[in-house]
């Protein structure tokens, strides 16, 4: 009903419109009055009023409905003693009310027909309030869809007589929706500001159990110890201990970024160069569609593709030139995120490259200079900040990536800067760190907001960056 | 009839040219005088550019565009054939563009462009001559002589013309196309290039597509009135602007149509 009565208010909206249009030309046709706005700006005036207030009220009942509910069936009446239940036992009989009142709702014409094996279970004052629930929810629904003809109806009624030449109805309405306006962007901006926060407390809150500097400097990584102490007597139980070392996962984040960006840095460049200035339109139209779609391919395709093809292929190739590759390599997953963030690279820098003006190309040209050296010496220059921008948000996607590297490159933090080897990044061991059953009142869990605050602050930085250099950029040959 | 008298810098012929299945140029001929000012003048569309960007081959990037016809440079070298790289030609056949365009490189660079892809300078301190040479030559060496490390887009309009003029002699060209260069420009700047123009005639053929007749008759001595692709009527600039033989002519620097 709730839903229903929703729907009839866009209708309703949509239809005060016309009607609050209509009465201004009619001011203006008949009565020849000079109307203050343009007469659209009266059916939106409507429209507002109507659309508004009906608005924040089916939000209100929406929100509410859980606690009306609980108001009307929980009356002390039936239950004496419900002020002194815990929150806990009222949920339990609250959630058992309402599956009986579904029962009763089927069978409301004879309670004895039925599954009566659930009615048994029930006491009478339970049953009694199972028949006020269904009664409640039907009146409830009923008196909201009445609600929303009549309030609607009535409102707009009211702000289509209030209507007047003299009436600036467009001042009003673009008041309104500038608020409204504004409320959208804040609310991106609210709920960035609660993301980075909540990582904040929860970081806080991790750095109770480990030393800020033990986290941040030590080269160990390994959470996951703390079972290992019990089942190993005997051994140093010092380095045994569970570490919370950063040190491992940067090195691996920037390894395998480090490969990726090495395979999407050239190919990506020069297919920017090669579709901007070489191909025809054609084939350019044809071609910057189809790399894009490397993009959107999902990335675990990309990781069962780095895990089950490249790398067993990477370990052959390696093995038979003589060099000890694991079944797991950074490589392996670097070269699939690379070619994952191939089209940043080439559809940012071949949009940068195709907005260098024509009349440099011609200038360099008119001297005699050939399409190559145009392209090097004029053209690549004036675009430079404009590619280098297209790397950076390359690279703050390539750290950003999660799956490839918990499918191809492994879970284990290793100290390495060589891509043969298997390595980790800060992406794949939050995930380790929230998966299965999981508390938040120890160090192996918490280390994922850690992990996230320095992973968005390290983002945030590239995209500053990249901002920074596109901006500069723009004001070249502007 | 090509001519081959070695007193004309271009001589053209039956020139030809279309846009897809539209014409633009419809059988021109017409022989451009060593160190002289040409004007080609007409109204909007009626092909003078595209004429003109025949000349140094400009048209070669329009994929759509087919250029036909003779086109002979000192009277012995068909610049449009094959044997020819076109970077050669445009080394001796220059050109300045309506816009002011250079490089956001920076003033020295965008001089010294041209003279190190065709490997003019053989020391650095030749190079630093050609650019001074060059900027001298357009009038902005004094102007510009202490901040000649300075980014190029930071000049006002006119200096940034004047610039892609020292841009263009620093090859030393035989010949400098100019596509309206002062339309971009305020009457002042406009003032000074035209200066300009009439100094460089004295080493240089120059061509000038125009749409002020003032301005044509103020640089040129030779003047071609173009329409609808046709060439009506070329002479004397005097006697073009005085007493042209076509009617056409006369309409359109009487200011009549166009």
């Amino acid at each position: 009903m709730l839903y229903l009565s929703l729907v009839f208010v866009f209708i309703l909206s949509y239809s005060f419109y016309f009607y609050g249009k209509k009465r201004a030309l009619s001011l203006k046709f008949k009565k020849n009055e000079n109307l203050s706005s343009l007469p659209d700006y009266y059916g939106y005036y409507v429209v507002l009023l109507v659309f508004f207030p009906a608005i924040i009220i089916w939000f209100f009942l929406l929100i509410f409905k859980s606690n009306f509910q609980e108001m009307f069936v929980m009356s002390p009446v039936l239950f004496p003693d419900v002020a002194t239940w815990s929150s806990g036992k009222f949920g339990l009989i609250m959630n058992k009310i309402s599956n009986l009142s579904i029962i009763v709702n089927l069978s409301e014409i004879d309670l004895t027909v039925g599954d009566k094996s659930i009615l048994k279970m029930a006491s009478e004052s339970e049953i009694i309030a199972a028949k006020n629930l269904a009664n409640f929810d039907k009146i409830y629904g009923w008196s909201n869809l009445t609600l929303f003809i009549i309030l609607p109806v009535l409102l707009g009624f009211l702000a289509t007589k209030s209507i007047s030449g003299k009436l600036n109805a467009q001042p009003i309405v673009e008041k309104i929706i500038s608020y409204v306006i504004k409320g959208s962007s804040y609310i991106a901006i609210f709920i960035t500001f609660g993301i980075f926060f909540s990582l904040v407390f929860e970081a806080i809150n991790f750095f109770r159990y480990v030393n800020f500097m033990d986290f941040f400097f030590n080269t160990a990584w390994n959470p996951n110890r703390a079972f290992v102490i019990n089942a190993s007597e005997g051994f140093d139980q010092e380095a045994l201990k569970e570490a919370f070392g950063f040190v491992p996962l940067l090195t691996g984040t920037l390894l395998i970024a480090s490969v990726a960006m090495l395979v999407a840095v050239p190919l990506g460049l020069l297919t920017a160069i090669y579709l901007a200035e070489y191909a025809s339109s054609k084939v350019r139209d044809i071609a910057k569609p189809i790399i894009e779609i490397l993009a959107g391919i999902p990335t675990v395709v990309y990781g069962f593709f780095a895990a089950l093809s490249l790398a067993p292929f990477i370990k052959d190739v390696g093995e038979g030139v003589g060099l000890p590759v694991s079944a797991e390599s950074a490589l392996a997953a670097g070269l699939a995120m690379g070619v994952m963030i191939i089209p940043f690279v080439s559809s940012l820098s071949d949009d940068v490259i195709k907005a260098v003006p024509q009349s440099l190309r011609e200038g360099s040209y008119a001297i005699g200079a050939t399409k190559s050296e145009t392209i090097k010496k004029v053209i690549l220059p004036a675009a430079l900040a404009g590619i280098m921008g297209s790397f950076l948000l390359a690279i703050s996607r390539a750290i950003g990536e999660t799956m490839i590297v918990v499918m191809a490159a492994s879970l284990r933090a290793n100290l390495t800067f060589n891509p043969l080897e298997p390595a980790t990044t800060i992406t794949t061991q939050i995930v380790t760190s929230l998966i299965g059953d999981v508390e938040f009142d120890n160090p192996k869990t918490l280390v994922a907001f850690a992990l996230g605050l320095t992973l968005f602050v390290m983002t945030l930085i590239l995209n500053i960056a990249a901002i920074t250099i596109v901006k500069k950029y723009r004001e070249k040959y502007e | 009839m090509v001519d081959q008298n070695s007193n004309y810098a271009l001589q053209t012929s039956e020139v030809y040219v279309h846009y897809g299945k539209k014409m633009a140029i419809n059988n021109v001929a017409l022989n451009f005088p060593k160190n002289e000012v040409t004007s080609l003048i007409g109204p909007s569309g009626c092909g003078k550019s595209t004429f003109l960007r025949c000349l140094n081959r400009m048209n070669d990037v329009i994929d759509i565009c087919n250029v036909k016809g003779k086109f002979l440079l000192n009277g012995n070298v068909d610049i449009y054939s094959p044997d020819i790289q076109v970077e050669t030609l445009r080394e001796k056949v220059g050109m300045v563009f309506q816009k002011p365009n250079p490089f956001p490189k920076t003033i020295y660079e965008n001089v010294a462009y041209g003279p190190k892809i065709h490997g003019i300078a053989s020391s650095q301190n030749e190079l630093d001559e050609i650019v001074k040479d060059s900027l001298h030559r357009a009038g902005l060496y004094e102007e510009v002589k202490d901040r000649m490390d300075d980014i190029a887009t930071g000049l006002s309009g006119g200096q940034q013309q004047r610039l892609c003029i020292a841009r263009a002699i620093a090859i030393r060209p035989e010949i400098i196309l100019m596509d309206e260069p002062c339309s971009a420009l305020d009457p002042i700047a406009t003032a000074k290039i035209e200066d300009l123009i009439n100094e460089l005639r004295e080493n240089y053929t120059i061509i000038i597509v125009t749409h002020s007749m003032s301005q044509a008759s103020r640089v040129s001595s030779k003047t071609a009135f173009f329409h609808l692709g046709n060439l009506v009527e070329y002479g004397e600039t005097g006697k073009i602007f005085t007493k042209p033989d076509k009617e056409q002519t006369n309409d359109y620097i009487t200011g009549r149509f166009g």
